[in-house]
């Protein structure tokens, strides 16, 4: 392999160098009815499940084809992408909050071509390449995180579970059933890169067991004091070890404090806490972002434990499977999952669901956890 | 025959949803036929390699990437993430694998031509692995060597025109709802305000100056479709203050079944014919709306701006014309202290370019969390210890019942000394001249 350069010369860093330009403008994107029609947009129409029109007050259309995707992709796979935009699409494309690809056609005619050529593109595996759906009342691709893919905190991995959910729930990322949008969202430890705190179904890892010590590494790898610092329950104090017939600084925790959250090995290498016996993942439901009818939720957790199940997370995915299909059966229209499970009460989710409430589900950190106690006699047998 | 026995993962690409196994194997199996002829700059079996370490950690239920790793670019302090992996023996194609984050456009609009000039580079750079995109919204490009780190930078910025993302206690790379681009609920161009905000403060962007990470995002309406408001520490969300502009005809076809309620989006069911009053009417937050059978009102004093009748009869409901946006400041995930949401600050901005007004609030903010807030505290935790008055405060925001959704349940008032008549210095031999030890 030879080294090829870019042009940098390391020896003057500084000539040539271009930084702090921010990104791309967006006008050089943008498909040219877009463009031209842009902030004059007068309604738009789900055409069927995963195809849009938006129709501009100028008269102009713009027909839009939705994908699924996962998240992580290859170079091959997004040229083939580029491909697909132009054949079909002028060389335009975006992408969607939720990882989804869309093509943006203007006019009704390209639409039967574009959906054909989509479907019909799969993996050697057999799986979709760029499966249509994910608008309306229906379930859209899953927001999630790195995972064992490629992250040093995880509790669980991200990729794969959402590939195992999504596979279940496909028929539904593929039409519109639903009472309102179901949000699934997928967070690998309780940093929740994505709004999974917010989601009608969050996924979130974590862990069940407090942290090993390095005590060999602690005083070389860690500014004790801060690590000290990050416990949230003051768990985690500051100790002298003897090793061999050293005294060295390091670190004690108090395990019966330890709520696990992993924030003490973000700052300190010497405290891992990964374990694959104690890390799994729990459900949350009823969270949403939106201001429609009611106020943005958070979720709330209805399962406190399942574990990693590699490679397809089944205990996961058909509990999930489960909520969606109790959910779609008595909700009413419009009505996202909180808001349903906030109108009958949570102790007729639980016996609709038939999930198990245990002492795990009562919240117990802090004030939050006051203010979720019931305080009323106004309760249902 | 592929590097490692992927027993696991093969399973995960039967199924319909896109499979990210399949495609790495695709990648495989392209950078070993190198059709172009590369002269690959990163170990060419990285997608194997890659593969072989996931596998691990499904038979471990363990990560194998270590612990952080500072490298980047220079007079950069963000925008690259240091990553190793705890097997470099097994896996050499991975032992060195940093993440460059890139910054997306608004919206994520692309070309194709961009696109393939970002994937050239990272076929000869990278490992040929991507995150389209990571949950902040950048470009991420997963896998690559501290040798490549300027070789990259240097291509993206001359042959792209595109700088890297945030990473560390810094602003984080602003994200937007694709806005009036092609929605007809933008109540402000989000567009125009990411790209002009990422512009205006690349230097919090690439060069650590904050207690932790603080994050713009960018909403055109309430709907939220970009979750500004859970996931933001600085949430902008386009509002209008007067009322929905309401077409009566267009009405008068949602009732009789022309249009199709709610764009469509409940057609996979039987939800029986739309019925305005159950619908619309009994579902209004805020009781403003009436219908007597063939006009609809509402009462714009009363409404809330939820966006639920709007949604449901986008043909015949706009969003009014005097527009702008509500400033929320706070959200975060629960590490530390539990989840935020973030909480009301500006009810009401204008929301036109140059955006001053609102680069006004954004600085005052940052000047008191700089001052006030704890290392890796973000500033709805500031927020929380020293209350939201404190940012009203300098913000130079006057407290409006708007801020609250009731006032205070305590009498645990902290006055300032000037707020009380003669202030705080009182004579102990005076009082005591009244009051007998």
């Amino acid at each position: 392999m030879a080294f090829i350069s870019s042009g940098y010369n390391p020896a003057k860093p500084m000539e040539g160098r271009i930084t702090d330009i921010g990104p791309r403008d967006y006008h050089d994107f943008l498909p040219p009815v877009i463009a031209k029609n842009k902030g004059q947009w007068a309604y738009h129409e789900i055409l069927e499940p995963g195809v849009l029109v938006h129709v501009a007050e100028s008269g102009d259309k713009v027909f839009t084809v939705r994908v699924g995707a996962a998240r992580l992709m290859s170079v091959t796979h997004i040229r083939e992408i580029c491909e697909i935009a132009d054949k079909h699409c002028g060389g335009h494309l975006r992408f969607t909050t939720r990882n989804n690809v869309e093509f943006m056609v203007d006019d009704e005619s390209k639409l039967a071509a574009l959906k054909e050529d989509l479907s019909s593109r799969k993996f050697p595996g057999g799986s979709y390449k760029f499966p249509i759906g994910g608008t309306g009342a229906g379930i859209s691709n899953v927001v999630h995180t790195q995972g064992w893919v490629h992250c040093h905190t995880p509790a669980t991995d991200a990729s794969g579970p959402v590939k195992a959910i999504m596979d279940v729930v496909f028929e539904d990322f593929q039409s519109m059933r639903m009472p309102a949008p179901v949000r699934i969202a997928l967070a690998c430890c309780l940093n929740m890169c994505g709004a999974v705190h917010c989601s009608d179904i969050g996924v979130v890892g974590i862990h069940r067991k407090p942290p090993m010590i390095d005590h060999e590494w602690t005083d070389q790898l860690c500014e004790i004091p801060l690590a000290v610092a990050s416990c949230p329950t003051a768990a985690v104090r500051p100790s002298k070890v003897e090793i061999g017939d050293k005294k060295v600084n390091s670190i004690a925790i108090k395990n019966e404090r330890c709520m696990y959250c992993g924030n003490c090995y973000t700052m300190c290498p010497a405290l891992p806490i990964s374990d694959g016996e104690g890390d799994g993942v729990v459900i949350m439901v009823g969270g949403k972002v939106s201001n429609r009818i009611s106020q943005p939720m958070f979720s709330k957790v209805v399962v406190a434990y399942i574990p990693n199940e590699t490679p397809r997370w089944p205990t996961l995915t058909d509990k999930i499977k489960h909520i969606i299909e109790v959910y779609a059966a008595n909700a009413r229209k419009y009505e996202r999952l909180g808001e349903w499970a906030n109108r009958i009460g949570w102790e007729k989710f639980f016996e609709l669901t038939g999930l198990e409430f245990t002492h795990h589900l009562i919240d117990d950190f802090r004030d939050p956890a006051y203010y979720t106690w019931r305080q009323s006699t106004q309760f249902k047998f | 025959m592929a590097k490692h026995a992927t027993p696991k993962l093969d399973q995960l690409e039967s199924g319909p949803w896109p499979s990210f196994v399949s495609d790495i194997k695709q990648e495989a199996e392209n950078r070993a036929k190198n059709p172009k002829g590369l002269d690959y700059q990163i170990p060419v079996d990285c997608p194997e390699d890659l593969l072989g370490v996931l596998e691990l950690s499904y038979n471990d239920g363990e990560t194998h990437w270590k612990h952080g790793g500072i490298v980047g670019v220079f007079g950069y302090g963000g925008g690259v993430i240091g990553r190793y992996c705890d097997q470099p023996e097994k896996f050499p194609g991975v032992a060195h694998f940093h993440t460059v984050r890139l910054n997306q456009p608004s919206g994520k609009y692309y070309t194709s031509e961009y696109l393939r000039a970002l994937c050239d580079i990272w076929d000869l750079r990278g490992s040929g692995l991507t995150n389209m995109h990571g949950s902040t919204g950048d470009i991420v490009l997963l896998g690559t060597t501290t040798p490549q780190l300027e070789e990259i930078f240097w291509e993206v910025t001359h042959n792209l025109d595109t700088d890297l993302g945030g990473s560390g206690s810094n602003l984080r790379t602003p994200a937007d709802c694709l806005g009036q681009t092609r929605c007809e609920y933008a109540c402000y161009d989000t567009s125009a305000l990411a790209l002009e905000m990422t512009r205006e403060y690349q230097d919090e962007l690439h060069r650590p100056a904050f207690p932790y990470k603080f994050k713009f995002k960018f909403d055109g309406c309430p709907n939220g479709c970009v979750a500004a408001i859970a996931r933001s520490d600085f949430s902008v969300i386009g509002t209008w203050k007067d009322g929905i502009k309401i077409d009566q005809a267009a009405v008068k076809a949602y009732v009789a079944g022309e249009f199709k309620p709610n764009a469509g989006a409940h057609s996979g069911r039987d939800w029986g014919k739309f019925d305005l009053v159950e619908e619309v009417v009994k579902r209004c937050p805020s009781e403003a709306i009436s219908w007597d059978g063939s006009t609809m009102s509402i009462d714009r004093k009363e409404c809330v701006r939820c966006m639920h009748c709007i949604n449901t009869m986008p043909r015949a409901l706009r969003i009014g014309d005097e527009r702008g946006a509500s400033i929320l400041c706070g959200a975060k995930a629960p590490i530390l202290d539990g989840a935020q949401m973030s909480s009301l600050v500006v009810p009401f901005v204008e929301a036109e370019a140059p955006f001053d007004e609102i680069k006004e609030v954004v600085e005052n903010i940052w000047d008191w969390w700089m001052e006030e807030g704890k290392n890796r505290e973000r500033l709805g935790e500031t927020m929380k210890r020293l209350s939201l008055q404190k940012l009203l405060e300098v913000t130079g925001q006057q407290a409006d019942p708007r801020h609250v959704m009731e006032p205070r349940h305590n009498p645990y008032i902290f006055f300032k000394e000037e707020e009380v008549p003669g202030g705080w210095d009182r004579d102990i031999t005076e009082y005591r001249k009244r009051h007998l030890r």
